[in-house]
């Protein structure tokens, strides 16, 4: 009982968080409705069992994810109205919806109907923690190695893309003076 | 001696590749010397490989596999016993004679090169073709000597009639090629095998309405070559090639092949006696049809192409008749003195210019002593005058149509023997005697080299004494042959019956003298309707023109317009258009802008879920 | 009321089309990160559920790879953001026509 009330509350928050994002005309207002839906998603996370990965959804999406946008957005500006030439036309909506209603018969009508045995049984008696670790350093070890690097190349070319010639600001000059340096170089050497 | 086999199989391909070498340059003597040359080893080594096979010795090689796929097992796997050494024997001898006269006469030509390549390429066929032991190679040197053929005839490319008259020769025989090649297949499916000795030892079991037509399509194959009726349009034409291309191809060699095919085939063709009356009847139609259209032909080598075609029908009644080493002897025979006569009339060609109407020639005699004896000697021997080889050698199929009880056969044969003599010596009338009558024209004719004489005269001395080896010969062949002596047994009977044709035929020559001695244009017979239908070929040419060509034509402009035009490029056209007014119409998507191109995605995506739904739909629905 | 695996599915469909709806409407491209997230986050919602009700850990590592996908993402999408945003001045999609075709 107590499960479907969760439920149902969650998922009515959620779904308007969501749909803030997706209609607010602020940047701020939608970042932060954003933020508040990642979080009543590590909710379903925990009632479902998945305990480590609620956890991990608040710490990297509302914790990491949600402070890289914040930072981002510092950049531009904000907190003016975003103009958009929005045209919300049936269409939009329209192929929206039929995908939805086509993932939901393609996904779930297999997987409802079939018997599926675990590949990966949870262990009974043993936290989920501790059932994750055991999954994860064993089957998805070099899977898990690759995610790591790809974190550390995404974290490194996200520094170069962002910190490349911080001091300038390229909105401030020409486009045709962006080389300048390059010919400048060329000048010196002739 | 399977040495000997192959130097006489790849001597000449050896001459050609070599007389290739030199095929665009002008002139060089060499490439018309070498391959003669080696033409003459082949003819050495096939005449050792002629006495072997006389002691009854046969020499059987596999060279190399050629093909072998699940059952199909198919050597390049050759044969000499007595009958191909006979067929090398005369392809050799006469081919070598052809190669150094060819020197002679292709003197002035500007791809006298080109010529020596084709030529050595087509003995190789020819010798592929008679020495293969199975039929599968037999079906290529078939096809081998067809393509010399057509670029022989083709020679002079630059002269429209000689193309036409090559591609016309080529596609007659693609046409009976097809009857030979379904019979082969035939022969395939019933017995498994393709190879002589399997085919022939295991045919006796196959039912007989199957032995029965592989031999009709056999049949039609050799119809063909043999340019028998209604076939036969393209020898006459094949005129348009060299001489010595008439001489050695159209006379003494690859027209023969068809009768060669037919003695080979002998344990098939003495399962169905029905089909081989039927030859045997066909081969004495062409026999007379040919020969009542050389009657009255105004040019030369064509009067001698018919004279083949006439002969080749005798050949056929033999071969027909189960008589199969009398068309063999027989081919042999011909072989010698039709290209004697051949190259005799290349030499007067030559003398005159060209020019090969009869009746603006006469007495020649005096300028042309060597070539007026060798045509005389090669007439007497085609009229079948005792003691040449024709009489030997024809006077035996007549016997043996009268042996055989076929009397209609018998009287056809002896009026063609009777015309054979008129036409052959109405030419040789009209040309060596008489009065001068080229001076008129302006010619100033001249004898040919003195080598070309020398190199004819073998040819001379064979057809004088060839009868000489009947019995030779006779023994010799009927080792692989069925032995069949044919002996009128009543003498008195045998003896009314040659003198009797000795002498109808000498009454024909004389007649043939007193009408052609004084050549004069007789107006009055030219005006008989027999005349002109003999004088128009029967009409059939112009038959085939207006029923097969014409319609033909017709069929195939209907398909250009109607078809090819309307379907077959519409669609192609449609094709065409659809997409390029897909792009037309779909490149406003590209417009560069990410937001539409991420709503075209979801459109794709949602189209490909909706296939997927469907799919997993439909088949739950089959599997339910 | 029980709730069910088809609950979690019809919730996830649901985030989907709402992100799917944010990706195909929005013109400002931080906007359109903001949608990806969502779409992101409505996938493993329904791994987290398919991962409960059916006993099996795999959904569930799926779901962090997607959340480590998805980290990467952001990093090296929002800095190529900043250099755009540096060079046009706007982050909005219509200065982004360079591929016209």
């Amino acid at each position: 009982m107590f499960e479907a009330i969760a439920f149902y509350l969650f998922a009515f928050l959620t779904i308007a968080m969501f749909y803030i994002t997706v209609m607010s005309k602020h940047a701020l207002y939608a970042m932060t409705a954003l933020a508040a839906g990642m979080i009543f998603i590590s909710a379903f996370f925990f009632m479902l069992g998945a305990d480590f990965l609620g956890a991990v959804q608040i710490i990297v999406y509302s914790g990491a994810v949600m402070a890289l946008y914040a930072f981002g957005m510092m950049f531009f500006d904000s907190t003016r109205e975003l103009k958009e030439k929005t045209t919300p036309s049936l269409l939009v909506f329209g192929l929206g919806g039929m995908a939805a209603l086509m993932t939901v018969i393609i996904v779930a009508a297999p997987i409802v109907s079939n018997n599926m045995t675990a590949a990966y049984p949870i262990v009974e008696g043993v936290g989920n923690t501790q059932a994750v670790g055991m999954v994860l350093f064993t089957k998805y070890l070099i899977p898990f190695e690759v995610a790591a690097v790809m974190l550390l190349v995404a974290m490194i070319s996200g520094i170069v893309l962002a910190g490349k010639k911080m001091d300038v600001s390229l909105t401030l000059v020409e486009d045709d003076d962006l080389p300048q340096t390059d010919k400048e170089n060329k000048k010196a050497e002739s | 001696m399977e040495m000997y086999l192959y130097i006489a199989l790849f001597a000449p391909f050896v001459g050609s590749l070599f007389a290739a070498l030199f095929s665009a340059s002008p002139k060089t003597l060499i490439a018309g010397i070498v391959p003669s040359a080696l033409l003459f080893v082949s003819f050495l080594s096939s005449l050792v490989l002629l006495i072997h096979a006389m002691d009854g010795n046969t020499v059987h090689v596999e060279m190399m596999t050629w093909m072998a796929a699940g059952d199909l097992y198919i050597p390049y796997g050759f044969l000499v016993d007595q009958v191909s050494a006979t067929m090398m024997m005369v392809v050799t001898i006469v081919s070598t004679i052809v190669h150094i006269y060819s020197i002679g006469y292709m003197d002035h030509d500007k791809s006298f090169n080109r010529f020596f390549a084709w030529l050595s390429a087509f003995v190789f066929s020819m010798m592929i073709l008679v020495m293969s032991d199975n039929f599968a190679g037999l079906f290529i040197g078939w096809e081998g000597v067809g393509l010399c053929s057509w670029a022989l005839i083709g020679f002079w490319y630059h002269k429209e009639s000689a193309t036409w008259a090559a591609n016309e020769a080529f596609i007659m025989n693609r046409i009976a090629d097809l009857g030979m090649l379904i019979g082969i297949f035939l022969l395939y499916w019933s017995t498994g095998s393709l190879q002589y000795d399997t085919v022939f030892a295991q045919i006796g079991s196959v039912e007989i309405a199957v032995v029965t037509t592989i031999g009709i399509f056999l049949f039609i194959g050799a119809m063909g070559k043999s340019a028998q009726f209604p076939l036969h349009t393209w020898l006459a034409d094949a005129m348009e090639g060299p001489t010595p291309v008439s001489a050695l191809i159209h006379a003494a060699t690859m027209v023969t092949a068809g009768v060669y095919l037919v003695v080979r085939a002998n344990p098939i063709y003495d399962l169905i006696p029905d089909v081989g009356y039927f030859i045997a009847c066909l081969g004495a139609f062409v026999a007379m049809f040919a020969a009542s259209m050389a009657l009255v032909n105004r040019d030369m080598k064509r009067i001698i192409a018919y004279s083949t075609l006439s002969q080749l029908g005798y050949m056929f009644v033999a071969a027909g008749l189960g008589a199969y080493w009398v068309a063999l002897f027989h081919l042999m025979a011909h072989a010698f003195f039709k290209a004697l006569l051949f190259l005799g009339a290349g030499n007067v060609m030559h003398a005159m210019n060209d020019e090969l109407d009869p009746f603006k020639m006469g007495g020649l005699r005096h300028t042309m002593k060597g070539t007026f004896i060798m045509m005389t000697l090669a007439s007497v021997a085609l009229a079948g005058i005792f003691p040449l080889a024709g009489f030997f050698s024809k006077d035996l199929i007549l016997e043996v149509s009268f042996i055989e009880h076929h009397y209609i056969l018998y009287t056809m044969l002896l009026l063609t023997a009777g015309m054979t003599a008129f036409y052959s010596f109405r030419l040789v009338a009209l040309i060596f005697h008489g009065e001068e009558r080229y001076k008129l024209f302006g010619f100033h004719p001249h004898e040919a080299y003195k080598y070309m004489l020398i190199a004819m005269s073998p040819l001379a001395l064979l057809a004088v004494i060839a009868g000489a080896f009947k019995m030779t010969y006779f023994e010799m062949v009927t080792k692989v042959l069925p032995m069949t002596e044919y002996h009128i047994h009543n003498p008195t009977v045998y003896w009314i019956m040659t003198i009797g044709t000795q002498l109808f035929v000498i009454a024909c020559i004389l007649y043939a003298y007193r009408k052609y001695e004084v050549a004069k244009e007789d107006k009055k017979m030219e005006e008989n309707i027999g005349y002109k239908i003999l004088w128009n070929q029967y009409y059939i040419p112009h038959l085939y023109d207006e029923y097969v060509a014409k319609p033909y034509q017709e069929l195939s402009r209907i398909f250009w317009k109607d078809i090819d035009m309307k379907v077959v490029d519409a669609t192609v056209d449609m094709v065409a258009n659809v997409f390029y007014k897909t792009g037309e119409k779909t490149r406003g998507m590209q417009n560069g802008n990410l937001s539409s191109m991420l709503q075209w995605m979801v459109v794709g995506l949602v189209v490909m879920l909706a296939l997927a739904a469907v799919y997993s739909i439909a088949t739950s629905l089959v599997a339910g | 009321m029980e709730i069910g695996l088809n609950h979690y599915l019809v919730l996830s469909t649901i985030l989907f089309a709402i992100g799917l709806l944010g990706v195909m409407r929005r013109r400002n491209l931080l906007m359109l990160f903001f949608a990806t997230e969502i779409l992101l986050n409505s996938v493993n919602i329904a791994f987290a559920a398919i991962s409960h009700f059916y006993g099996d850990l795999s959904g569930q590592m799926f779901a962090f790879f997607v959340i480590a996908i998805a980290a990467s993402e952001v990093a090296v999408g929002l800095g190529l953001l900043v250099v755009w945003f540096k060079r046009s001045g706007s982050i909005d999609l219509e200065t982004l026509k360079s591929m016209r075709g």
